[in-house]
């Protein structure tokens, strides 16, 4: 039974290679004038993102791309899609904020001002930071203008005026992401060693932090979790930003052409409307929503009673190195 | 009105690129930008065929839709211009554009995307017709002096058609009848989503 199947294979192999057509033989009866490539056989041939492609003569090798169906793909991220995103995250941030405010109010210092100030963040720390945030700022601006300022603002300033602006908004936009980068690489450096997850930020986490109850506070050393998930988060993001943004930058450099722009217009438009919103909640709690949290970025100096509810590990380090006053001089009654 | 449309009956383009030269010379296009090109697809197998192509004047243009200074415009001929006054080169319409069409001279900072360029259907700009503005940012205004398009006047098998889009898909028609194939109105059914049936 067995040696007999065997025997038929060698003729069952015979009778498929006959039926299978070969491509010489199909040119032979191939008539080339009328029959020809369909552009809709093409077209319906095409995967997602590719491109209907041909040769071409003239010096430029992008320009052999037909049809590029992705385009409306594109299209459609950009028109429908990124608005409801992006006013999702960045007014659902809002809204969430503003629920925040009303219902927690402003984190006050519990111990009330001591009068005694330790530093917080040096002139380096501030430097970077504010180098960062104001870039951040224009190029946030200026890429929400962009985007949706068609939208919302172009009604009201007319044509003309609206595209000067935007046009401007474009160059500052830029060059802003160079020194924006030079800021990230900076940040890095100075605070990553500490913000390496450790044990404490599980404690901290498990009890959110001390933002929904009045009087906790989960010791913290020079960052607690939340600053750790921001500067990771802004580590990330930024990276992402600067390596998407640099291949926008420089449109003539990218090697795929159009789709790899495509793919870094999305990509950089989807993280730069929840960088926006994650740091419009970072602004809140270091402005607004935080008393005497500015002033780490500010001059600089904190108070030593809000240093202690919010890092008191990192009070008693410094205290130990002799950098900080041990207590208090004029404490102040709580409010 | 019209309702402008081009039309490239592949099977009678000879890639000779008289449609290329034509817009080249008529609008005085600088170097490194091309309005129309000629694209052959399967090349050097049987059944190959070249395509002609530029901006499509699409209904319902992606490339308006996306522009974030809605610098374009639809004509009473449905031809769809743009103002360079307006452009900001930001890039959006070439990622939008199926056909390719935007063009940018490399004068920007970092040598990116001036103010982007594309066939007008030789029907100039938002400027007064036939001033030395319209003229020198959009090239000439054939539509305005009662002409078509160069490059299907140019073409030398009559392989591209520019016109009235019920015209030059009935012309089209007729040939197809005629010798019996055709490989399809190349671009219509992304353009104005429909195509020339047979």
């Amino acid at each position: 039974m067995n040696a007999w199947l065997k025997s038929l294979l060698p003729l069952l192999a015979l009778a498929f290679v006959a039926s299978t057509p070969v491509a010489a033989q199909n040119y032979n009866n191939f008539n080339p004038t009328k029959e020809s490539v369909k552009e809709e056989q093409l077209l319906n041939g095409l995967k997602s993102g590719e491109r209907l492609t041909g040769r071409i003569s003239i010096p430029d090798e992008k320009a052999a791309s037909l049809i590029q169906p992705a385009g409306q793909e594109w299209r459609v991220f950009h028109q429908q899609k990124l608005p409801i995103i992006g006013g999702v995250a960045i007014l659902g941030m809002l809204a969430l904020l503003a629920i925040f405010y009303l219902v927690r109010g402003r984190i006050r210092i519990e111990g009330g001002f001591s009068g005694a100030t330790i530093t917080r963040f040096a002139s380096l720390d501030r430097f970077t930071h504010w180098l960062t945030a104001s870039c951040f700022i224009v190029l946030a601006l200026s890429g929400l203008n962009i985007s949706f300022g068609r939208m919302l603002i172009l009604p009201y300033f007319g044509p003309e005026t609206f595209a000067t602006l935007t046009a401007w908004g474009k160059l500052a936009h830029n060059y802003l992401g160079f020194p924006f980068m030079i800021g990230i690489a900076l940040m890095f450096v100075i605070w990553v060693r500490d913000n390496i997850p450790n044990k404490l930020d599980l404690e901290w986490i498990k009890q959110g932090g001390g933002l929904f109850s009045k009087g906790a506070h989960p010791p913290a050393k020079r960052f607690n979790a939340g600053q750790k998930v921001v500067f990771w988060m802004v580590m990330g993001g930024g990276a992402i930003m600067s390596a998407s943004g640099w291949f926008l930058l420089f449109p003539y450099m990218a090697d795929g052409g159009v789709s790899d722009l495509q793919l870094y217009t999305t990509i950089h438009a989807l993280l730069a409307v929840l960088f926006i919103a994650a740091m419009l909640a970072h602004a809140y709690i270091g402005s607004v929503g935080m008393e005497g949290a500015f002033d780490a970025m500010g001059n600089g100096e904190v108070d030593l009673n809000w240093a202690k509810e919010h890092h008191a590990l990192w009070v008693a380090e410094e205290q130990a190195k002799g950098g900080a006053p041990a207590t208090p001089p004029h404490a102040m009654p709580a409010e | 009105m019209a309702r402008m449309k081009f039309l490239c009956d592949a099977d009678r383009c000879i890639e000779c690129n008289a449609c290329v030269t034509a817009c080249k010379n008529e609008h005085e296009v600088p170097w490194g930008i091309n309005r129309r090109r000629v694209v052959t697809i399967n090349d050097g197998k049987p059944g190959e065929r070249s395509v002609s192509m530029a901006c499509m004047h699409c209904t319902d243009a992606p490339c308006a839709a996306v522009c974030p200074v809605s610098c374009f415009y639809t004509t009473a001929d449905a031809v769809v211009l743009h103002s360079k006054d307006l452009c900001i080169g930001c890039g959006y319409c070439f990622y939008a554009c199926p056909f390719g069409a935007p063009q940018y001279p490399k004068v920007g900072n970092f040598g990116s995307r001036g103010k982007m360029d594309k066939c007008t259907y030789c029907a100039g700009g938002p400027e007064a017709d036939f001033s030395t503005e319209e003229y020198e940012k959009y090239g000439r205004n054939r539509l305005a002096e009662g002409k078509l398009p160069l490059c299907a006047e140019m073409c030398s098998t009559k392989s591209l058609l520019a016109g009235d889009g019920d015209i030059i898909a009935s012309i089209y028609k007729e040939r197809v009848m005629k010798r019996g194939y055709g490989s399809g109105a190349w671009g219509w059914k992304t353009a104005y989503k429909e195509t020339v049936s047979v």
